[in-house]
């Protein structure tokens, strides 16, 4: 699988960026009001202090009179430690103040108080002029009141604001980030739940999901549903199939049977007889395999899978051997049984079938008017059934290799067999965390194969 | 001992009632559940033997039905082998199952054994002469005495019982007695009548030998 990226990733981050994007823009929006704000605050204070001044103005004598009051300047001085200028002209001439200090243009006409920004002796400043028209004598002569202020106080007040603001963006954006990742969490939880949920099933659990889900997860489990539908649907289908195709072979196979043990029945040639007899043989044989063969699937099916439940090998063995005594009997076989209650946990079914194949294989082997033995015991963390019969035991070559798929022993010659039953049982307890011994009987004779589980 | 055999393969079920008509049991045979059902209406069974897979549905389907009014013991014939299989026909009710292709002897054992489990032996004893014999629980009782008898002996001595005075060739002893896969021979007959000999000595029963023809059972009649 590739991956794509986390989806909670990108989730936060995408978060943040817009996060950080109105951190900047607040920032820049508080910045320039905070210096608007300040500027008017400029331009009112020396609207005010050109006014206080054009107040004064008077004509004395023909000559034009004012009076510069104290208040006009000290108001400016509220706005931190800033310069400030002045000049009064009149016509052309100067009245008082700085006489080079920039006038701007009087569009406003008279008495209307006009505005320019300007660089002073180095220094941008900010000036507010009026002009008033004063009668000098007859004469009507236009007078104009210039004040100025460098801008240091507004450009201090402006920064100040800017920082707090930068401050105030920055903690937004770290709480910003945080709770994007808070989120991104909690959104994708139910996705994260719902993993756990498929994940804890075992591989043959193909139940539908039943659980709540938001909205958006719906289809996707809607989907994961309908998947395991059809995968239920086509496993049961194939076990059909392969219990179909059972009863398809096996059926003729049992009416070739029954004619051949009719025809031996009815033949005296001893040629005759022996051919027969090898027909049923070989009858018995391929049915064997094909029904060991399907348990092989099914053990391995289901031990994928183990459904456990308490067993106890003492019971288990009884049925069995209840099980098993009419085969036993047809050949004057003792099945015996000593048992002591021995718990295990685990799938009675594939237990069942283990020591179903080892007991068959013991009575299969034994001669005639013999004993198979079974003991049940709890050794110590060990629950064993060991089942000794009196027969021919394992024969040369290693026993180990007897548990192989379709190992058949060296001594097994006319006996049918397909080299499963061993391998059935061994695989069985190797899913339950047991195992299959393979020795000799006591005092070297026969075969006792041991199944041994860990108790529970 | 009257048997229902439910199998829709004819000449399966054929070769099953000849089989069983040997030893003196009465066979009805139903091809379908249907079939089945009408005989189970009219008659009572000593044993049912099932099929699993018939034209009309399944036969497990039709034991999990009937299990609760029928006392009948069932076994079922199944070819599905798979262990899961097994297991599902014993929880249904059944009593035990066979796998086809099976071996008539096994099918007369699992037979015997069910019979046994359900305690039907009271009604199946045979008087032989002054004795009795009870071949589903193996013995042989005679006034105050009684013998158990090993499992060939019972087989040898019910098919003694159920053809008095017949004469029994080896042959037909021996396809009794053994399942076909062993490899046997007559001189095998020859021991188990010899131990059986000796199990009825004195209880008034005599197996007497006709050289070149086989055996026949007597009985004393005083």
């Amino acid at each position: 699988m590739t991956g794509t990226g986390s989806i909670g990733r990108r989730l936060t981050l995408l978060l943040a960026g817009v996060a950080a994007l109105l951190s900047v823009l607040s920032w820049g929006m508080v910045t320039m009001l905070a210096r608007q704000a300040a500027e008017r605050t400029q331009d009112n204070v020396l609207a005010a202090s050109v006014t206080a001044i054009a107040e004064t103005l008077r004509s004395e004598q023909g000559e034009v009179r004012l009076e510069l009051p104290y208040s006009a300047f000290s108001m400016l001085g509220a706005i931190g430690e800033d310069r400030v200028f002045y000049t009064v002209t009149a016509g052309d001439r100067t009245l008082t103040g700085y006489a080079d200090l920039p006038v701007p243009d009087g569009r406003g006409g008279p008495g209307r108080i006009v505005f320019a920004t300007g660089t002073y002796r180095g220094e941008a400043i900010r000036i507010a002029s009026v002009t008033r028209v004063v009668l000098a004598g007859t004469s009507p002569v236009p007078v104009t009141v210039t004040v100025a202020q460098t801008r240091d106080g507004v450009g201090t007040i402006a920064a100040d604001l800017s920082q707090l603001a930068a401050i105030l963006a920055v903690a937004f954006f770290v709480v910003a980030v945080g709770l994007s990742a808070i989120a991104a969490r909690t959104s994708l939880r139910p996705l994260k739940e719902l993993t756990a949920a498929v994940s804890r099933r075992g591989p043959s659990d193909l139940r539908p999901l039943r659980r709540a889900a938001p909205s958006e997860l719906a289809p996707l489990m809607g989907a994961l549903n309908r998947l395991m539908d059809r995968l239920n649907l086509s496993l049961r289908r194939s076990e059909d199939f392969i219990a179909e195709a059972a009863h398809r072979v096996r059926t003729p196979l049992a009416t070739v049977r029954t004619q051949a043990e009719i025809a031996l029945r009815s033949v005296t040639d001893d040629a005759d007889k022996q051919r027969l007899r090898q027909m049923i043989r070989a009858v018995d044989e391929s049915s064997r395999s094909a029904g060991q063969l399907l348990d092989h699937a099914t053990v391995a099916f289901r031990a994928d899978d183990l459904p456990r439940a308490p067993v106890d090998l003492a019971d288990l063995a009884a049925r069995t051997v209840a099980a098993l005594e009419p085969t036993a009997a047809m050949k004057e076989i003792r099945l015996q049984l000593d048992a002591v209650p021995a718990q295990v946990s685990g799938d009675p079914v594939l237990l069942d079938s283990a020591l179903r194949n080892v007991l068959d294989n013991a009575i299969k082997y034994s001669p005639e008017d013999t004993v198979v033995h079974l003991q049940v015991m709890s050794i110590a963390h060990e629950a064993r059934i060991a089942v000794t019969d009196q027969g021919p035991g394992l024969g040369e070559g290693p026993a180990r290799a007897l548990t192989e798929r379709f190992r058949r022993g060296s001594n097994t010659e006319g006996i049918v067999g397909s080299g499963l039953g061993l391998t059935i049982a061994e695989e069985v307890l190797r899913a339950h965390g047991g195992r299959l011994d393979l020795g000799a009987g006591e005092r070297g004779k026969g075969t006792c194969v041991t199944l041994v589980l860990p108790s529970s | 001992m009257r048997y229902l055999l439910v199998e829709d393969n004819r000449e399966l079920a054929e070769a099953v009632i000849g089989r069983l008509a040997l030893d003196g049991h009465a066979v009805d045979h139903a091809g379908t559940l249907a079939e089945a059902e009408d005989c189970l209406a009219v008659a009572t069974y000593d044993l049912i033997l099932l099929d699993v897979m018939l034209p009309d549905g399944d036969g497990r389907d039709f034991l999990a039905r009937s299990r609760a009014s029928l006392e009948t013991p069932v076994i079922v014939l199944t070819a599905r082998a798979q262990v899961s299989d097994r297991v599902g026909a014993l929880d249904q009710g059944a009593d035990d199952y066979i796998t086809k292709p099976f071996d008539f002897s096994e099918l007369e054992a699992r037979c015997r054994a069910v019979l046994r489990r359900r305690g039907g032996s009271a009604r199946n004893q045979i008087a032989l002469g002054a004795a009795l014999f009870d071949p589903l629980a193996g013995t042989l009782s005679h006034g105050a005495t009684s013998v158990d008898l090993r499992n060939r002996e019972i087989r040898l001595l019910e098919v003694f019982a159920r053809h008095p005075g017949q004469i029994l060739s080896k042959g037909q002893l021996m396809d009794r007695l053994f399942s076909y896969d062993s490899d046997v021979t007559e001189n095998a007959i020859e021991v188990y009548v010899g131990r059986l000999r000796r199990r009825i000595d004195g209880m008034g029963v005599r197996i007497e030998t006709l050289r070149g023809l086989g055996y026949r059972m007597e009985t004393d009649t005083a």
